[in-house]
Order: structure tokens, then C-alpha cells, then sequence
């Protein structure tokens, strides 16, 4: 297959997973802004940091109105992280490279853009939003079986999955990076709030039923962790996204230096399984862990995407 | 029983209803339904058309709207009728047609006999800017040039059906042509339980055969290629389409890569690939920056070369359009006598060349009761109607044409046939074309039917997409049961 549809298709796998897990995101928070008391500390900033776009959001709002970073995340059409964004660059990837992909799931990707132009803008309140951003999610998640089911597992769909893979792998880690952060204020108001929190977590990644078969315990900030970054067989841990990146990638043509980045990353994340963190040292760990992600990018693109 | 008295398509031509009311050959069925339909039915097929065409991306493309690059294809529901033995006439005058072309082009670069022997004027040949004598001595495969022609056909007032013109450089149309039958099939199905129409999902799989018999490693799984100018180009849609239903790549200039070997190969995951037939959707003088244009980013350096030695093939070859100058277009049916010993079996718009003198005094005193046309523009730019201009415009063409005689043609204004068309919830008459597409390798392939472009205002003959105009499905209907 061409490269630059090997492109296309890896950052349109990017786009669409980035819209399901902003979706995820912002529905998980919603519900749990609704218990916590104020005097948690949790606001909707918190969301912001997790995707990374603070300073993106005060070069455009003021203040951080619930509003405004509703809008910012759901809505902005200038803001490239948003979902109607994603949405529209998922759509503009798979258009531009709907000649490898079978045609129903071009029409349902299109389908989810347009639903997204109209209904997006009117989630930002309340009322309409917990329907919305579902919808949007069961959407983006029959599109992934609907591919799964329809489109050859040759390369194009390849690298489709590693843009979900890489992308999921890296939501992930800061969603678990940003609920360390916050209980690493040791504040004894949140303490109480401690169990509510890490259900969040797992809810905002539909992890929460999954973990609570693995671990017949109380909820306990470790063990969440380590499920989420390093679990094998949850499908939307880190070890299970990098698990699944590599099997992508070993059955394409060369690939030899993106192996290399992943085999580096893949023996961190064996180092998690079962030790204890403090906060800091947590925070540091994660932090590696985006930097080897980004090399994975690094290495995907110059070793299949570059054309001169 | 419902009928059609309150409609009124004048003096023109109506493709679906005869002037007395009743429906024409085999369009019974189709009139009685529509007659039968209530405004809010005929809504509810409308907007289940647009939400379809919506929802399956089906778009065009168009130039310097900013963001919003991509708009829905202005579709209207009710179909266009073609008896089918009024149309195996019209499949065998397009064939004919495009044999004659053919040759004509592979003379033109070759012996130059029919500009030796002055049948067709040899300054006309080598003044036209879409001559390119980087082709003179190539021999294309099967001795064709232009493998992919829309020609474009009009009926007159007294059901004379015309060409108007033959596009033989990169005609675009036929997707929508096939999309528009997926549409029609979702919003009438029950029409075409009752009739026998004939099918158009034919062409994808003739188009590849056709780029196939091209390919200069013939037994082999030729490798073919669709290349496009890229997302920005208001045909992007049907070279997706295109590749996507023949399972071809669909590349850019930038993907291909022409090797000391002379030959054409792709940048692929694997590494490079090499490539036997490319179906360009690229004009002429971007294709390769070493020949043509140096300032092309579209094009693929060396690929003239590659195609000169017989390594790779264009679809269609380079200078083909040499045979659609509309000064050229006046000698079409010259060619057919020529090249075939036929008569013509489809007409000509008569047309008088603005290069010639006594003709060129005739325009110029009937100005504004024609048409012009400059000989090499596309997409309905830089013609005067005549009829239809203000009296400025009308003298500001006549100095453009006594500038440059070469540059015109003029023709009558025709009364183009109608359709009926949904306008604002009402059925009324609009005016069509048909651009029908054939394939030419060692065989030739004719669409049934074509596009059907529709001028959506009233009154109007301008049917380009680019230029307000919307399209309709085309049904060559079989006897049996009408």
C-alpha cells in the first residue's frame, strides 16, 4: 500500500480513537462533578490537564467557566483537541483515503461527523450531553467492529489500529496521571473522596467492571494503577495497547526501529506490575512513558510514512 | 386518474411528456407515479434523496469557498427516460465517434496524412495549444489516445438529438452518474420492480479493463493507478470513487517515482512498486515538470519519458485533447467520412468557425442571437449566450472574438429539451444535457445512458455543477411492459 495512505489511515485510527476517549472523558467527569462537594477541589480543569490544553483554553476563555471549557472540549472548532475536531479530521483522513476502506464505513464515519456538527453544540449544557457523548461513543465503537468485520487485516487496516492502539495507550497513562496528581495534594477533604475518584478512573475508561473481577477488594490506588497501566488482558490498559501496537507492527513489512522504541517501552511497563509509587515517582514514570510513545511515533513515521 | 395537464413545458421538448399531456414512449409507469404523489410524498422522496446523498458522502468540490470545500451533490429525484432503441442508435453513433477521434489523433502524431491531404487544416492543428508535438511518434497501445470520453449530447427543439462536445482530456461525471442510480434505487424501489432498466454498475469493472488492456506487461496482474491533483480538486470525490471501486491506488504526483530504468514506480510501505497503467486525472502540461511545466507540484518528473519508451501507459495519452478543440470539433464529422467512410449517426451542432472570414462577418452581425465558445475552455467559462446577455456584454465579446478569430466557434442557441423537476416542492420543466462516457482500448464500452445534468433555475441552459446546475438519474427503458 501506498505511504501516504498508510498516513491517512494510521492518523484517521488517531482521530476517531481521541473523539471516543474526549467523549469517555468529559461524561465521567460530568458525573463525578455531581458528587463531589465544591470543596473537593475537583473542577473541570482537572479535564483540561488531562488532554493537555490548558494554556490552549486560556489563550481562548477567560476564567474557566464549566461553559466554556464545554465548549472548548466539545464544540471549538479552532481548538484541533476537541471533539467535532477529531471528528472532522477522522472523517477528512478517511475520506482521503476511501479507497482502502469499505465504503459502509466511510458512510458511518460521515454519519458520525455530521451528528457530531449538529448535536456537539448542544451538549455543552447539561441537559443534552450524557445522551450525546454516549451516542458518540457506541458510535465510534461500531465503527471500529464494523471495520474489524468488513476490512481486510492487511496493512491499511494495520495501521488503522496502531493510530487506536498509540493513541489509547497514551489517554490512558494521563488519565491516571492527572487522578495520582490530585490525591498527591494530600487533602483531607478529598481523602473522604478517595474511593468515588478512582471509580471515576476506571468509569472513564470503561474499566470498572473489568477491574472489579480482577480485584475482589476494596478499591485501592495501586492496584487501579496497575491495572490500568499494566494489566495484559484489559483491553484499554497501556500494556494491552502497546501489546497490540507490536503485533501490528511485526506483521508489517521492516519495522525494525519502531520494535526497537516499543520493546524499550513494553520492559517499563513490566516494571510497574505489582510495585508501589509514591506520587512523584508515579508522575515521573508516566512521563517516560509519553516520551516513548512519542519516539513510537517517531519511529512509525520515518520508517513508513516519509516520501523524500 | 392523476395527469399531467397542469403541466406546461412550452415549446420545448420534454423528455417525459408530450405536449398533449400524455406520457412519452415507456415513461407511462414513471409519469403515472409521479402524477399520483402528493407534494408532501414528493418532499418526503426529495429530502430522502438529500439525506442520502448526505449521509453517503456523495460531494463535489468547489473553488475558493474557504473551509468549506466539500458540498452535497445537487441531485434531483425524478429520473431522466431513454427509450432503448432510441439509445442503441445513440450507443453506435458514440462509438463510431470516438473510433473516428482516435484515429484522427494517432494521424495527427503520426503520418499526418489527413492534414497533408488538407481535409483538416494543418495550421488549425499546430496552432491549437492543446497540441503537444513532445507526442509526435509515440505509439500508444491498440493506436488509442483518448481511452475516456464524455461526450455531451443535447436534443432540440424538433428531438434532434446533438453532440455539443466530445471531452477527450479528463472527463469527470461518472461517478455521480453511478451514485445517482444508488440513490434513485433507495427512493423508488417499487419503479424498478415494474419496468426492465438498464443497469449501470458495469463501468467500475469496464473502466479497469480498459486501463488493463493498456498495461505494457500484458499477462501480469497489471498494477493500475488513479492520479489525482489531490482533496483540493473539484473531482476529488470520483477519483476516490474511481479507485475505490476498481481497487486501484489512488495516488499523488509525489507518490510516484520515475527510475533510471525509465520506468514508474510507487512509494509503498513495502518500498517501491512498479506501476503499468496510470489513470490520470491531472490536465496535460502538469503531468511532468521535466516536459511541461516547470512549476508543477502535481506531476511526476520523468513520467513523459517513461510513457515515450513504452514502459508505462497514460489514460488518457498526453495531447489527446488535441481532438477536443471546438474549432476541431466542426471537422468531427469530416474525420468520420474520412478515417471510416461512414455518415455520421449523431449530428453535429452546426457551427460556424469564427476563423474563418465570411463566417466570422455572419457572427459578428448575429451576436446576439448565438452561442460562443472558446475553442479549448471547459465547465460552461468564458461563453456568451447570446440571447441571454446584456447588450455590453455582447459587444465586449465581439471585440474578444475579432482579437483572436482562432479562439471562437458559434453555434445556434438550441432549445434544449426538459425534464420534469422538483423546484421548491413543484414539478416543473428544466432544462437538460447527457454526458454519456465510453471506453476504448481494444474494445469499446458505452455507459448506458450517462449523466444527466439538470439547469436547476428556470429558464436556464447552464447545466455545470460548478455553475449551479444539479443532475438526475438516467433510465434507458426496455419494452415489455411500459
Amino acid at each position: 500500500m501506498l505511504s501516504r495512505v498508510a498516513e491517512r489511515t494510521y492518523w484517521a485510527g488517531r482521530y476517531l480513537e481521541r473523539a471516543e476517549n474526549t467523549a469517555r472523558l468529559v461524561n465521567t467527569y460530568g458525573s463525578l462533578l455531581l458528587d463531589l462537594p465544591a470543596q473537593a477541589g475537583v473542577r473541570w480543569s482537572q479535564v483540561l490537564q488531562i488532554v493537555a490544553a490548558e494554556e490552549a483554553f486560556a489563550a481562548r476563555y477567560s476564567g474557566s467557566a464549566e461553559k466554556d471549557v464545554l465548549e472548548f472540549l466539545l464544540a471549538d472548532a479552532d481548538n484541533p483537541g476537541s471533539i467535532v475536531s477529531s471528528l472532522s479530521s477522522a472523517r477528512e483522513n478517511f475520506r482521503t483515503s476511501r479507497e482502502v476502506i469499505p465504503r459502509e464505513g466511510w458512510e458511518r464515519i460521515n454519519e458520525l461527523y455530521l451528528m457530531g456538527q449538529r448535536d456537539l453544540p448542544r451538549a455543552v449544557g447539561q441537559r443534552r450531553r450524557f445522551e450525546t457523548l454516549a451516542d458518540c461513543v457506541s458510535r465510534c465503537q461500531q465503527i471500529t467492529g464494523l471495520l474489524s468485520g468488513t476490512m481486510s487485516h492487511g496493512d491499511a487496516y494495520r495501521f488503522l489500529r496502531m493510530g487506536n492502539y498509540l493513541e489509547r495507550a497514551d489517554m490512558t497513562s494521563r488519565v491516571v496521571d492527572v487522578a495520582a496528581a490530585t490525591l498527591a495534594r494530600d487533602d483531607p477533604t478529598l481523602a473522604r473522596y478517595e474511593n468515588t475518584l478512582w471509580m471515576t478512573v476506571l468509569r472513564s475508561l470503561s474499566a470498572y467492571q473489568m477491574y472489579r473481577q480482577y480485584v475482589r477488594r476494596r478499591i485501592a490506588a495501586d492496584e487501579v494503577v496497575g491495572f490500568l497501566l499494566a494489566d495484559a488482558q484489559f483491553p484499554r490498559s497501556v500494556a494491552h495497547a502497546l501489546d497490540a501496537l507490536r503485533r501490528s507492527v511485526e506483521a508489517i513489512a521492516r519495522g525494525e526501529a519502531s520494535l526497537g522504541v516499543l520493546d524499550e517501552l513494553q520492559s517499563q511497563i513490566s516494571i510497574k506490575r505489582g510495585s508501589h509509587m509514591t506520587g512523584a515517582e508515579l508522575h515521573n514514570y508516566i512521563d517516560q512513558l509519553q516520551q516513548g510513545f512519542g519516539k513510537v511515533h517517531t519511529a512509525i513515521s520515518a520508517e513508513w510514512f516519509l516520501r523524500s | 386518474m392523476p395527469t399531467w395537464s397542469g403541466y406546461d413545458a412550452q415549446s420545448f421538448y420534454d423528455e417525459l411528456i408530450a405536449p398533449d399531456g400524455s406520457p412519452r414512449p415507456r415513461a407511462a409507469n414513471l409519469a403515472q407515479y409521479l402524477a399520483a404523489l402528493s407534494p408532501r410524498q414528493l418532499k418526503t422522496r426529495q429530502d430522502a434523496a438529500n439525506r442520502a446523498i448526505l449521509e453517503m458522502g456523495i460531494t463535489f468540490t468547489v473553488y475558493n469557498e474557504g473551509q468549506n470545500i466539500d458540498r452535497a451533490w445537487p441531485f434531483d429525484v425524478i429520473p431522466r427516460l431513454i427509450p432503448a432503441d432510441e439509445w442503441r442508435e445513440i450507443d453506435l453513433g458514440l462509438r463510431q465517434r470516438l473510433t473516428a477521434l482516435n484515429m484522427f489523433i494517432d494521424d495527427v502524431y503520426g503520418e499526418q496524412r489527413i492534414l497533408s491531404d488538407g481535409t483538416v487544416p494543418r495550421e488549425m492543428i499546430e496552432s491549437s495549444p492543446d497540441f503537444r508535438s513532445e507526442c509526435m511518434g509515440a505509439r500508444p497501445r491498440h493506436g488509442v489516445w483518448a481511452h475516456v470520453c464524455g461526450s455531451d449530447l443535447v436534443r432540440d427543439r424538433d428531438a434532434t438529438v446533438y453532440v455539443l462536445e466530445d471531452n477527450l482530456r479528463v472527463p469527470s461525471g461518472v461517478s455521480y452518474m453511478l451514485e445517482n442510480r444508488g440513490v434513485t434505487k433507495r427512493v423508488f424501489p417499487e419503479l424498478f420492480q415494474d419496468q426492465a432498466i438498464a443497469p449501470v454498475d458495469d463501468y467500475p469493472s469496464d473502466l479497469f479493463d480498459t486501463l488493463a488492456a493498456l498495461s505494457p506487461r500484458p499477462g501480469d496482474d497489471p498494477q493500475v493507478v488513479v492520479l489525482t491533483p489531490g482533496i483540493y480538486n473539484s473531482a476529488y470525490f470520483e477519483h476516490a470513487y474511481l479507485a475505490q471501486r476498481m481497487g486501484a491506488e489512488l495516488v499523488e504526483g509525489d507518490d510516484l517515482v520515475v527510475g533510471d530504468d525509465d520506468r514508474v514506480y510507487m512509494r509503498a510501505v513495502g518500498g517501491l512498486t512498479r506501476v503499468d497503467t496510470v489513470y490520470r486525472r491531472v490536465n496535460d502540461t502538469f503531468l511532468d515538470p521535466e516536459t511541461f511545466r516547470e512549476d508543477s507540484i502535481l506531476g511526476v518528473p520523468g513520467l513523459m519519458r517513461a510513457w515515450r519508451r513504452g514502459n508505462v501507459a497514460l489514460a488518457n495519452a498526453p495531447g489527446a485533447g488535441v481532438a477536443d478543440d471546438k474549432l476541431v470539433y466542426t471537422y468531427v464529422p469530416d474525420m468520420i467520412r474520412y478515417y471510416l467512410g461512414q455518415d455520421p449517426i449523431i449530428q453535429n451542432v452546426p457551427s460556424w468557425r469564427c476563423s474563418d472570414s465570411t463566417s466570422l462577418d455572419h457572427v459578428l452581425e448575429n451576436l446576439a442571437k448565438l452561442v460562443v465558445k472558446p475553442a479549448n475552455e471547459s465547465g460552461g467559462y468564458g461563453m456568451l449566450v447570446g440571447p441571454h446577455a446584456s447588450a455590453k456584454e455582447v459587444a465586449k465579446f465581439a471585440d474578444l472574438i475579432r482579437a483572436n478569430p482562432r479562439n471562437y466557434i458559434a453555434q445556434p442557441t438550441l432549445a434544449l429539451s426538459t425534464v420534469p423537476t422538483v423546484c421548491a416542492g413543484v414539478i416543473e420543466p428544466r432544462h437538460v444535457d447527457l454526458r454519456p462516457f465510453i471506453l476504448q482500448a481494444g474494445d469499446t464500452a458505452v455507459t448506458a445512458g450517462g449523466l444527466t445534468r439538470v439547469a436547476l433555475r428556470r429558464g436556464s441552459l447552464v447545466v455545470n455543477s460548478s455553475q449551479g446546475g444539479g443532475s438526475k438519474d438516467t433510465w434507458v427503458v426496455y419494452g415489455g411492459s411500459s
